[in-house]
């Protein structure tokens, strides 16, 4: 049995009375893409936040590629391979694309405290950056400023962003918010061309793409994962369906 | 280091405390609900006391000097809020700092137009003249003491104000959540001119009630301005409980500070070192004190919530 | 209304406007000369100096949205390092400049440190805070002149001889700092490192998410600014022969924070041209009123209300944006 990249261990976070994470433990394979899924409130962001190290929890342990990550803070999580895309979307914007995702290169290549050679010009990082803007399809918008792309364009940067970074796991918050199909569509082909390449942890509502990509789905209602498994035992459980599948018709 | 001195510096420290508390209320109510630094509020208290000389020399009348003068506050604080801060609410704190510095430059200067560059004074109003016995026969002056009782009515008054009346319940709301507030169909630019216009009146007592025992001059206001924001900052933007207990505490730590720190030196330095370092540390006293306040608690002591 | 959202856009400037102000710059003391204007060369050493000083501030404020309101401290270190060395009878400059940058940073290293822990208007408090300190600790040396401050009976020596002695040589040298200075800013802004300091400036969670450590990256930058503001304060120094406490005081600092603003944060130029404005305007109000603060204040009012983006930002649409 090979280790697993992600172990949460009885993870708690509460925000006064109010309870988002409540002792929920997880696994997530290496090299498959894991969704996790549940209506609006049910904590999602929030795990992802204590994932990657913008939210500390008040219980439990997380375990990163063998290593007990819980007490690490953000970036130096980053650094170990753990990269991450916002709900919200969280760019530089007065960078332009390219940059945007250059200076994520920039941060897993050597330091940066460099300070007289033009970063601009270095080659390394550009191609790179250009690599990853190609793969999600924004090459053309490459010297675009950032806050001037369109929403689908900007939800697209940020995964080229975290792609550059040649992360060992991904995780996706949302990637698909408020995108167009056609977009949607291009982002669910992007990722179905990373498959076996990285390990993806996929936050989302679009059932059509996490049913097209998971190979494992978690169900997650008021902080709690209520199912876990196979696309199809997820499609076929009852008590996902009536907590959160049984408005939508599952695909 | 007599009890009678402790004594003495501690009712003095008691008494810079309110006088801040007084300046820092306003300062912290307009940061708190409407997110607007004020670095022009010293310059308020200033005005305060020039104007309190001005109609001591029209009535010849303490009293009545102190009325007008609040109401003159009142009314030109109202008048920089239309004329100029109102168009800063959406600007963000840089340009807000800026413009408000230029508020403050062109009064002190404006100042020292109208009513010259000499120290100003009023006296006393006869019967807050003399001393009361302390201890020993000591007499501590009456005024200071009436000064400190004033300034504790008006925190009380404060107190009342803001957690008995609905406009101190808007203020309370709008110091935690102003759009909240805004959304709920308050009036809030009402709000914001009332706030700031009580805001600015303190300040002005303040000022009126210094100028007997302090020169009135230019620039008398950005000492006491940088005190305020010290003790907003360590009391926790926003919060009037906050900026009381700071501003007693401030008070009393600079007091007392500028008193016996030489002293405390000389328990374990020569003499002229003591003579040295003493005056130095004691004047950085409430700036450390405010980076280690900051340092544990990077909001203050109590701030409001949802800061 | 947080700090974060400061400078209107980093301006990828030409070369124009620098290369300009060089030229003019450098052509100062012949014509004051020619037009019998002695008192400019004097008066313009004084704004180039000013200037270095606004450049070190456009750094951390312009490029890095870290508003210091103590900056003038490091100045201030930096012109007492020169001060009290003069007064223990150490002129030479290339010992008494190091130990005036070095002064300057590590007072910039110790208060950083503990600043850049805080956001925001705290920040700002923290900043003025430490500013404070530095000015009631000058203050308090009686030793050294406290509050009167003290006098220099000379300029700085460089190994042996007095270059700085002569006001026209003592010009060239302060413009060829600031050249220095400029030219070493323009690199650093298109560095590695600057690049992270204007990340962190655009949205510092997005730049921890992609592994870098913010507050170690502002340290860095705000040392440096420390550093090169320290340099303004030894040739402060030197130009004034004279130190005092009042170079610390909060109003100095609120004046560079002017000077950048005025002449557009994050264009490195501005800081210059801010400067220049800035001090310029202060010599032309004060000889039509001693009270020229009254019309300087509404001046600065009025700036901030309806020019947003300065003067360096003006410019640097006639030059070519990108």
């Amino acid at each position: 049995m090979v280790e697993p990249i992600l172990v949460l261990d009885g993870l708690r976070k509460a925000y006064g009375a109010l309870t988002v994470t409540d002792n929920l433990s997880m696994v997530v394979q290496p090299g498959t893409i894991h969704a996790l899924i549940g209506p609006n409130g049910a904590g999602k962001t929030t795990l992802i936040g204590q994932i990657s190290g913008q939210i500390a929890p008040d219980a439990g342990r997380i375990r990163f590629a063998g290593n007990d990550v819980t007490d690490l803070p953000m970036h130096v999580r980053c650094r170990r391979g753990l990269a991450r895309s916002f709900q919200i979307t969280t760019i530089l914007p007065r960078f332009s694309a390219l940059e945007n995702v250059a200076v994520a290169a920039q941060a897993h290549d050597g330091h940066s405290f460099r300070f007289l050679r033009p970063a601009a010009s270095e080659a390394r990082l550009n191609d790179a950056a250009m690599a990853a803007l190609d793969t999600v399809g924004l090459g053309d918008r490459a010297s675009a400023r950032a806050g001037s792309l369109s929403h689908g364009e900007k939800r697209q940067l940020e995964i080229a962003i975290a792609l550059v970074m040649r992360p060992k796991l991904l995780l996706l918050d949302e990637p698909m918010a408020g995108t167009g199909h056609e977009e949607s569509a291009r982002l669910v082909e992007t990722l179905e061309a990373l498959r076996g390449k990285l390990t993806i942890l996929l936050v989302e509502h679009d059932m059509d793409a996490v049913f097209a990509l998971a190979d494992r789905i978690s169900v997650m209602v008021y902080g709690r994962l209520i199912a876990e498994g196979p696309p199809d035992s997820i499609r076929a459980d009852p008590e996902v369906r009536s907590a959160y599948l049984g408005e939508e018709s599952a695909p | 280091m007599t009890a009678t001195l402790v004594a003495v510096q501690v009712l003095n420290g008691l008494q810079l405390g309110v006088l801040l508390f007084l300046v820092a209320a306003g300062l912290t109510l307009v940061f708190g609900v409407m997110d607007f630094i004020n670095l022009a509020h010293g310059v308020q208290y200033m005005l305060g006391a020039y104007l309190a000389v001005t109609f001591y020399g029209l009535t010849g009348n303490f009293f009545a000097a102190l009325v007008l003068a609040l109401l003159a506050a009142l009314v030109f604080g109202l008048l920089l809020e239309f004329v100029v801060f109102r168009h800063l609410y959406d600007r963000d704190h840089l340009d807000q700092v800026l413009a408000t510095f230029g508020v403050i430059l062109f009064l002190n200067e404006g100042v020292r137009v109208v009513w010259g560059s000499s120290p100003l004074s009023y006296p006393i109003p006869e019967m807050l003249r003399g001393t009361i016995p302390l201890i020993e026969g000591f007499g501590y002056p009456i005024y200071r003491v009436a000064m400190i009782l004033a300034g504790l009515g008006t925190a009380l008054l404060l107190w009342v104000l803001v957690t008995r009346t609905r406009v101190g319940m808007l203020v309370r709301a709008g110091a935690t959540n102003p759009r909240m507030v805004s959304a709920l169909g308050v009036d809030i630019r009402r709000l914001f001119m009332i706030v700031f216009g009580f805001g600015a009146m303190l300040a002005g007592f303040a000022g009126v009630m210094s100028g007997p025992i302090l020169s009135v001059e230019p620039g008398m206001g950005d000492g006491v301005l940088i005190l305020a924001f010290v003790v907003i900052v360590i009391g926790g933007i926003g919060s009037i409980r906050g900026a009381f207990v700071a501003a007693l505490i401030i008070g009393l730590v600079d007091t007392l500070g500028r008193s016996f720190m030489t002293d405390i030196f000389k328990a374990f330095l020569a003499p002229a070192a003591a003579n040295q370092v003493g005056p130095a540390i004691a004047s950085m006293l409430i700036y450390l004190l405010m980076a280690g306040v900051l340092f544990f608690r990077p909001s203050g002591l109590f701030p409001a919530a949802g800061r | 209304m947080s700090v974060a959202s400061v400078a209107p856009g980093p301006v990828r400037s030409g070369w124009q406007v620098p290369v300009i102000l060089l030229v003019l710059l450098a052509a100062v003391p012949a014509l004051a000369n020619a037009a019998d204007m002695g008192f400019a060369t004097s008066l313009v050493t004084r704004i180039m100096i000013y200037a270095i000083a606004a450049l070190s501030l456009d750094l951390i404020l312009g490029y890095g949205a870290m508003v210091s309101f103590g900056h003038a401290a490091f100045v201030g270190i930096g012109a007492y390092a020169v001060g009290i060395a003069s007064a223990h009878d150490l002129w030479d400059a290339t010992l008494t400049f190091p130990i005036a940058i070095l002064a300057a940073g590590l007072f910039a290293l110790a208060t950083g440190a503990i600043s850049l822990r805080t956001r925001g208007v705290y920040f700002i408090m923290i900043t003025l805070a430490f500013g404070q300190m530095a000015y009631f600790t000058a203050s308090s040396l009686s030793a050294y002149g406290g509050d009167d401050g003290l006098t220099m009976w000379g300029r700085s020596e460089f190994l042996g001889t007095a270059p700085f002695e002569d006001d026209r040589a003592f010009y060239y040298i302060v413009l060829g700092c600031l050249a220095g200075c400029f030219l070493f800013a323009r690199a650093l802004v298109g560095s590695r490192f600057g690049r992270v300091i204007a990340g962190v400036r655009e949205n510092r969670l997005r730049m921890q998410a992609v592994g870098f450590n913010p507050y170690a990256y502002q340290l860095v930058a705000y040392v440096i600014a420390g550093m090169m503001a320290g340099l303004a304060g030894a040739l402060m120094a030197n130009q004034t022969e004279f130190v005092s406490p009042s170079t610390m005081s909060w109003q100095r600092s609120g004046d560079l924070i002017i000077m950048v603003v005025l002449g557009g944060m994050g264009t490195l130029h501005g800081a210059v041209l801010g400067a220049i404005a800035y001090l310029a305007l202060e010599e032309m109000l004060s000889h039509v009123t001693e009270h020229w603060r009254v019309i300087f204040g509404p001046l600065l009012i009025l700036v901030v209300l309806f020019a947003r983006g300065g003067l360096g930002r003006l410019l640097a649409r006639s030059d070519g944006d990108g």
